[in-house]
């Protein structure tokens, strides 16, 4: 057991853990921080990402102690961080996530917002290539893939200020109504 | 949920910290740097260290730099992002960056090493599971038991090297530096390899690997590599394949070499590639007969087993065609090759 000082979210928190324990453990059932899925447990869902130092990394295979002195965002601090810098409601991406309906069961989702997060602040308008490879090390089991990828892609419009995509589910249905859209 | 087993970390800051520790505590000791392959094998149960002794806080090992002779010297615990993105590895080795780009998925290549690829231990799909899936299995020669799963009555571990950066490093010509508490010393990469799948290296397992080195590559330098691979992320090779390939002045091929990787315990080097292509010149017709031929010679000489996941007749048919579009790629200056 040690005492562990960390930066999650911008707050500076004390805990104690085991040194075999994960960060992944640590936020979840020390911090109360449950948005960070435990999925596969063993580095190939992607489900637990969190940003440690602005850079995505899996809170499974990184210990607790490693992580002490650097910065860690989770999926908690995505809002706080957004409305720190100026912002209103949450933040752009989790709105275009919400709006484009990009999630079906949803445990994927704090993973793939965090990257999806990650690569904006890198490099503000991707383009689809560039959006799938940095998110290929977030598995979405429902397959809902297209919507993700246009839930980035809104994201990226509305900063941009550019025409957001039309959804994938529209084209080549030439008799959906346009007031359906 | 898979938890880690107990064991004490600490967290040297020098590289002789790190060796006093190891040299301290002998066998109870393993050293971790990214842990994207030491965590997932310690919560299957397949080591249980006392002490885990972390690399992440040596600052001395981390970073690419490039000397003036123009060899590179790449500190263990640099990150394959920063290996994959290097603009001087991708310069000088091009082939290494490859490879490093295309190891697992984005996250996994953010905190796995350059020093933890080199020494990735075997992978076998008897022996990559849960103790649970072994145990009910009744376990493998690689880990508490007595048979082979892979070959039947096989007495010797045939575990797979599935390691993307080393058949590049030995294409190289790279030498490893490795450090103890006797000292330090240095062994080319080609040298460090043994056909046992349960420890593939001649090196101490107390040993650290502090630094790779890659020597300045001929002038006409060109290299790809090619990974055969079920997802077009995450996943370790079913199959990979390292070109060298040198041009000469006159634009014929000066030297090469071919090595391979995701066969057996131990990389793969083709053997009698460089006679078969030396004097041809890329985009003539005796140039792509050459690679023909050396893609036969690859099929003749790499045999998959059952030992990674992949229909190994399926992966054995496929080893002369990535060998073939990985040694076009590299005559082409592109690469990497991959059909996801």
């Amino acid at each position: 057991m040690r005492v562990l000082t960390l930066d999650v979210n911008g707050d500076r928190l004390e805990t104690a853990a085991p040194d075999h324990w994960t960060l992944l453990e640590v936020l979840r059932y020390k911090l109360g921080l449950t948005g960070s899925k435990q999925g596969c447990d063993k580095g190939d869902c992607g489900a637990c990402t969190v940003l440690v130092d602005g850079k995505p990394v899996l809170a499974c295979l990184t210990l607790a102690a490693e992580a002490v002195g650097s910065k860690v965002t989770t999926i908690e601090g995505l809002r706080p961080a957004h409305l720190e810098g100026g912002g209103t409601g949450v933040d752009p991406v989790q709105d275009a996530f919400d709006r484009c309906g990009a999630l079906q069961c949803g445990f994927c989702q704090p993973g793939m917002m965090l990257t999806a997060r990650a690569l904006l602040n890198e490099n503000p308008n991707p383009d689809r290539t560039e959006i799938q490879k940095a998110l290929s090390g977030n598995l979405c089991r429902c397959t809902g893939y297209t919507q993700i990828l246009e839930a980035v892609e809104t994201a990226i419009a509305e900063s941009t200020e550019s025409e957001p995509p039309r959804p994938a589910w529209t084209q080549d249905h030439p008799h959906v109504r346009e007031d359906a859209l | 949920m898979l938890r880690l087993p107990k064991f004490r970390l600490e967290e040297p800051t020098t590289v002789e910290g790190a060796t006093a520790l190891m040299a301290e505590h002998g066998e109870d000791a393993m050293v971790v740097a990214g842990g994207t392959d030491l965590w997932p094998n310690m919560k299957h149960g397949l080591f249980e260290p006392k002490v885990v002794v972390s690399l992440k806080r040596v600052e001395a090992m981390r970073g690419i730099t490039v000397d003036e002779d123009g060899s590179l010297r790449i500190g263990a615990t640099t990150t394959l992002a920063e290996m994959a993105q290097s603009a001087p590895v991708q310069a000088s080795a091009p082939a290494l960056a490859q490879a490093a780009s295309l190891v697992a998925g984005p996250q996994l290549r953010t905190m796995g090493t350059a020093g933890g690829n080199v020494m990735l231990d075997t992978r076998c799909q008897w022996y990559n599971q849960t103790h649970f899936w072994r145990k009910s299995l009744g376990y493998c020669l690689k880990k508490d038991g007595t048979v082979c799963h892979v070959v039947a009555g096989g007495r010797k571990c045939v575990a797979a090297a599935s390691n993307d950066t080393a058949p590049t490093l030995m294409s190289l010509g790279a030498t490893l530096a490795f450090a103890s508490a006797d000292g330090i010393r240095e062994v080319p990469v080609g040298e460090l390899w043994k056909a046992d799948g349960i420890w593939n290296k001649k090196a101490e397992r107390s040993e650290i690997l502090t630094e790779i080195r890659v020597p300045k590559q001929a002038a006409g330098h060109r290299g790809a590599y090619g990974k055969l691979r079920d997802r077009g992320s995450i996943d370790y090779p079913l199959f990979g394949c390292a070109v060298r390939m040198d041009l000469g002045e006159d634009g014929a091929v000066a030297g090469a070499d071919l090595v391979c990787v995701a066969l057996v315990a131990r990389p793969l080097r083709i053997k009698r590639v460089e006679e078969l292509l030396v004097g041809k010149t890329p985009g003539t017709e005796a140039f792509d007969s050459a690679v023909q031929e050396v893609a036969d010679l690859a099929y003749a000489q790499a045999k998959p087993m059952d030992n990674i996941p992949g229909d190994a007749e399926y992966r054995r048919e496929l080893v002369p065609v990535y060998v073939r579009r990985t040694l076009q790629a590299a005559a082409r200056g592109e690469g990497p090759v991959h059909h996801v």
